[in-house]
């Protein structure tokens, strides 16, 4: 039978069918339409049961007739999947960045930001935005920097008026995205501190594509960073194995 | 319906303002607590006094008050009842829990201060807090540091504003300073109440306090069945009510409430499924109509099963214990219960840890959430120590830091549902 993972995330909504194998993986926006997106995603024709996670979860699940369960569980129950003797999950995602521990199969402990845009993808955009670079670009303009500064600002709304400033100074485009890059490993290296880093991170969620990130991060944490090779899916794959997992329960 | 108005008014109460806060209190209180199904009968009575806590239980103050006695208000589980009944006044807790006139507290302290202290600020500068304006005499306290400032600056628009000193260490010099503040506390209700403390009066102030921790400890101690007979939600409700009910009645709506409650126990029914994920929440205080944590938990499948809180068992574990009949034996023997109280103001404080510890386990509960005021230095600085401690005996804990705005709901939910889950495991 086939199985639906479906994480509505701030900025994207993922979107896996699992039979025991992965048959289809998408990555769509959000929008600001996100109920009417994940009905054209489903698609009428599609039966098998459904898992929603992430933000939008509430909002999804009762409408489409489909079980919840938290981005937390479902990014561990992903990794898991994957890369068994994984211990620590960084996710960096839209609009929340969380670091999970992993111990005997499950989740140990976890952080997440706080109710700010510091630290996730969408400062990164923001930034990018204000910079007048893509953010697909922006990690490997970052890298190379040649120089290293420090923005004094963590917030966003702040930053950027510290960014046109440094702008204004004639700062190099790739210095400034450094910076901003640091900014953002900062707040993330915090909360992994917090929570405990293990042998290796695995790294997902959309800001997980950023290469300066991923380079900031293992800097940083001093132990291998692994990206898989699609990071946004892993809470959509791993709402569809829970199903699975919740059906060999019953 | 009683037409409370022309007491608010004669209290100076700004009456739009007044409305608004009712309002929001009332909507609160709608979804927190009678969308639940398979509610105790007992809770009838608590809902009753809820819906009158600006309206009858102030009527019943004028009246004492008509009648020549005092009313004293209180902040601080510190300031003991006992002497306050004993000088045959009546005692009512401030509650503090709402986000209501912030930007007005905010004129006057600054933005990071935490909720409950704005919240004082709030209710008083927009004069919506009956029980602010009907007390004789408010009593604050040198607890923390935010506390203990404001207090400075509350003086200046709560004029009956007495300030206590407390300890911030468990240690002889700091019984001493407690006694010296309950003895020079107790001088000041005699003033104020025109009455002398005999023992005798002291020992029946005890005897009433007594009586009702006992029916708190005992309603405490059926929430260990699983199912759990009442809701968090509940529980957290007669708590923040025993701090301004009249002792007697509410001490035997309590009692009332736990027969009821060992019937259903005794045939293994309760509010949750059995098997329910229990948590035991742990922190500040969660002051009326501060039902955001628990609607959370409770709103994703856990019930909620002790409070390590002052609005909990923090505030009421202890009885105080049998003393000779002089009014010193009887001043020790408070000072010895209160001076139990594992508040973070005071350091070292493990003895906190242990409670938590033994909470757990007492009440079976599956993890914990520690609970911290933003700007709360002592919780949220406490919350490291507490969760090594939880950790290094193999307790689950998940540590929230949040206020009294709704804006974190949502990820407030999705930490603590991803904390249910790991508990279900």
């Amino acid at each position: 039978m086939m199985r639906l993972g479906l994480d509505v995330g701030s900025r994207t909504t993922a979107l896996v069918r699992y039979d025991g194998r992965l048959r289809e993986a998408v990555v769509v926006d959000s929008g600001v339409q996100p109920l009417s997106r994940c009905r054209e995603l489903i698609g009428n024709g599609s039966s098998g049961r459904l898992m929603v996670t992430g933000y939008g979860r509430h909002l999804v699940a009762p409408a489409l007739g489909g079980e919840v369960i938290s981005e937390i569980s479902a990014a561990a129950t992903g990794i898991r999947h994957l890369y068994p003797e994984a211990d620590t999950i960084i996710d960096i995602g839209g609009q929340d960045s969380k670091v999970i521990a992993l111990a005997n199969g499950g989740v140990a402990r976890f952080e997440m930001n706080d109710r700010c845009a510091a630290g996730t993808g969408r400062f990164l955009e923001v930034m990018a935005d204000t910079l007048g670079v893509a953010i697909d670009d922006f990690g490997t303009l970052a890298l190379e920097a040649e120089k290293e500064i420090l923005l004094n600002s963590q917030c966003t709304v702040f930053a950027e008026s510290e960014v046109v400033s440094l702008i204004a100074r004639d700062e190099a485009p790739e210095t400034i995205a450094r910076a901003l890059h640091q900014s953002v490993a900062n707040r993330i290296v915090g909360m992994a501190h917090r929570v405990g880093v293990g042998q290796g991170v695995v790294f997902i969620g959309g800001v997980a594509r950023n290469p300066c990130i991923q380079k900031l991060l293992g800097e940083r944490l001093k132990v291998p960073v692994t990206v898989p090779d699609n990071p946004q899916i892993i809470a959509a794959l791993g709402a569809a194995l829970l199903l699975r997992e919740a059906e060999a329960g019953d | 319906m009683t037409d409370y108005k022309p007491m608010w008014q004669g209290l100076g109460l700004d009456l739009a303002a007044h409305d608004q806060l009712l309002a929001v209190l009332g909507q609160a209180y709608t979804d927190t607590y009678l969308s639940q199904a398979a509610r105790p009968e007992g809770m009838g009575y608590f809902d009753f006094v809820m819906s009158e806590v600006h309206g009858l239980r102030i009527k019943e103050l004028r009246d004492a008050q008509e009648a020549g006695r005092k009313v004293i208000g209180t902040f601080c589980v510190f300031v003991p009842d006992e002497i306050i009944l004993a000088a045959d006044a009546v005692s009512v807790g401030l509650c503090a829990g709402a986000e209501f006139g912030f930007a007005e507290a905010e004129r006057l302290l600054p933005r990071n201060t935490c909720s409950l202290i704005k919240s004082f600020y709030g209710f008083k500068l927009n004069k919506v807090c009956p029980y602010l304006e009907a007390t004789d005499m408010v009593v604050g306290e040198n607890t923390c540091d935010g506390k203990k400032k404001a207090y400075e600056i509350f003086r200046d628009v709560q004029s009956n504003l007495y300030v206590m000193d407390l300890p911030q260490t468990k240690t002889p010099r700091g019984r001493d300073l407690l006694k010296a503040e309950y003895r020079r506390f107790m001088t000041e209700l005699e003033r104020l109440s025109g009455v002398t403390i005999t023992a005798e009066r002291l020992k029946k102030g005890i005897e009433r306090v007594n009586s009702r921790r006992r029916a708190l400890h005992r309603l405490a101690q059926l929430r260990a069945a699983d199912p759990a007979p009442i809701s968090g939600r509940d529980a957290l409700l007669i708590n923040q009510i025993a701090f301004y009910d009249d002792p007697e009645r509410f001490t035997d709506a309590v009692n009332k409430i736990c027969d009821e409650l060992e019937a259903q126990v005794a045939v293994g029914a309760g509010v949750t499924a059995k098997g329910a994920p229990r948590v035991l929440v742990s922190g500040c205080p969660m002051a009326v109509p501060n039902w955001k944590l628990a609607a959370i938990v409770e709103g994703a499948g856990g019930v909620i099963v002790g409070e390590e809180s002052c609005v909990g068992e923090r505030g009421t574990r202890n009885l105080v214990a049998p003393a000779g009949d002089d009014l010193e034996s009887l001043l020790d023997a408070i000072v010895d219960r209160y001076f139990q109280i594992n508040c973070a103001v005071f350091t070292p404080n493990e003895a906190r840890t242990e409670d938590i510890v033994n909470m757990t386990r007492e009440y079976k509960a599956d993890g914990v959430i520690h609970y911290s005021l933003q700007f709360c230095s002592p919780y949220l600085v406490e919350s490291y120590r507490v969760e090594q401690g939880l950790i290094e005996q193999g307790i689950p804990v998940l540590r929230l830091e949040t206020d009294y705005s709704a804006e974190d709901v949502g990820q407030l939910t999705t930490r603590v549902e991803a904390f249910l889950e790991m508990l279900r495991k």
